[in-house]
């Protein structure tokens, strides 16, 4: 870690080069030989400070990650379920840990809860080649839980509705291809 | 269809890709196959969908944008309609039909934190109905990676 990346840069500290960077990158990474040459070209700066920049931007964690995002109904995962878990607050970050350590969660999240109607705290996405290897996997967070899940539900998509990458204006970052 | 080449492409760029001259040939040679290879197949990865992107994945909130998770209770008889109401909306990002009494679950992504709140009241105002706002308190370990 250098002193760039000690000093807990808000947000805004990005830039405009940062910024025109991670609208480049909205694109993906072009496919030839010198794709960074490529996108500095794009950027308006030379390659070398490109490739700089995207490291800083990847330590900060501003990138999450260079690499394929493959697709999961593609891949033959065509039960996706959100599962809910309403846990103790005081637990739910340990809780939360455990379970988005799980190799078939791929995002786990606290959210709030809305009482009556929502009692959930934890939110952990699961992927699965139908559903019943959902519901094993449901098994799976449960026993992780223990005794600490008090309530538990799973909401599986029944149609995609709109699906568009999140928006990112040219002036202000608001999105990217990222995840939420 | 996808083979074993196809595979271990997935499997590994999944990892991480890295940052240099010829990023391809590094990868490719990690992988035991040519820079061609490697950068032809993933085109066609492209092409035929089994991958929905290639190359840097963005930290949505990182960009100081707010984000955030919401969802509506619509009666069956109301939801066409307001699905089209919510879609109109250029904030929201992704919308999925849910099977559970809270029905429509949306992302919302704003230019500025502060303006997740009027967005909400602008959908809310529009289509009458509350919306529930489950903003992201924590998050835990992303596994970004997936078997294939």
């Amino acid at each position: 870690m250098n002193a760039v990346l000690d000093s807990g840069d808000p947000p805004s500290a990005l830039d405009a080069v940062d910024r025109r960077i991670l609208i480049a990158c909205q694109a993906g990474l072009p496919l030839v030989e010198r794709p960074y040459h490529a996108m500095a070209e794009t950027v308006g700066i030379g390659a070398d400070a490109l490739m700089q920049r995207l490291r800083l931007l990847l330590a900060r964690g501003v990138i999450r990650r260079i690499g394929v995002v493959p697709n999961h109904y593609r891949l033959g995962y065509r039960a996706n379920g959100m599962t809910v878990w309403d846990v103790p607050d005081g637990k739910v970050s340990e809780l939360g840990a455990r379970v988005g350590a799980l190799p078939f969660v791929s995002h786990c999240y606290r959210r709030p809860r809305h009482l009556p109607l929502w009692p959930y705290n934890l939110f952990a996405m699961v992927h699965g080649h139908d559903r019943a290897e959902v519901a094993g996997q449901i098994e799976a967070i449960r026993a992780c839980l223990g005794p600490d899940c008090r309530a538990q539900d799973v909401l599986f998509s029944t149609r995609i509705l709109k699906k568009t990458g999140l928006r990112f204006d040219k002036d202000q970052g608001g999105g990217g291809a990222g995840t939420v | 269809m996808m083979d074993e080449v196809d595979r271990i492409i997935i499997n590994e760029l999944q990892e991480g890709f890295p940052v240099c001259e010829r990023p391809y040939a590094a990868a490719a040679e990690k992988l035991g196959l040519t820079e061609a290879v490697l950068i032809e197949r993933l085109g066609r990865l492209l092409e035929d969908g089994v991958l929905s992107r290639f190359g840097p994945l963005i930290h949505a909130e990182q960009l100081g944008g707010g984000l955030t998770l919401a969802a509506m209770q619509v009666p069956a008889a109301d939801l066409e309609r307001v699905i089209e109401q919510v879609n109109a909306f250029p904030e929201v990002a992704h919308n999925y039909e849910r099977d559970h009494v809270l029905n429509l679950w949306f992302v919302l992504a704003t230019e500025r934190p502060e303006q997740v709140g009027a967005v909400i009241a602008a959908i809310e105002s529009c289509t009458g109905y509350p919306v529930y706002n489950f903003p992201k308190e924590e998050e835990y370990f992303l596994n970004l990676r997936l078997a294939v």
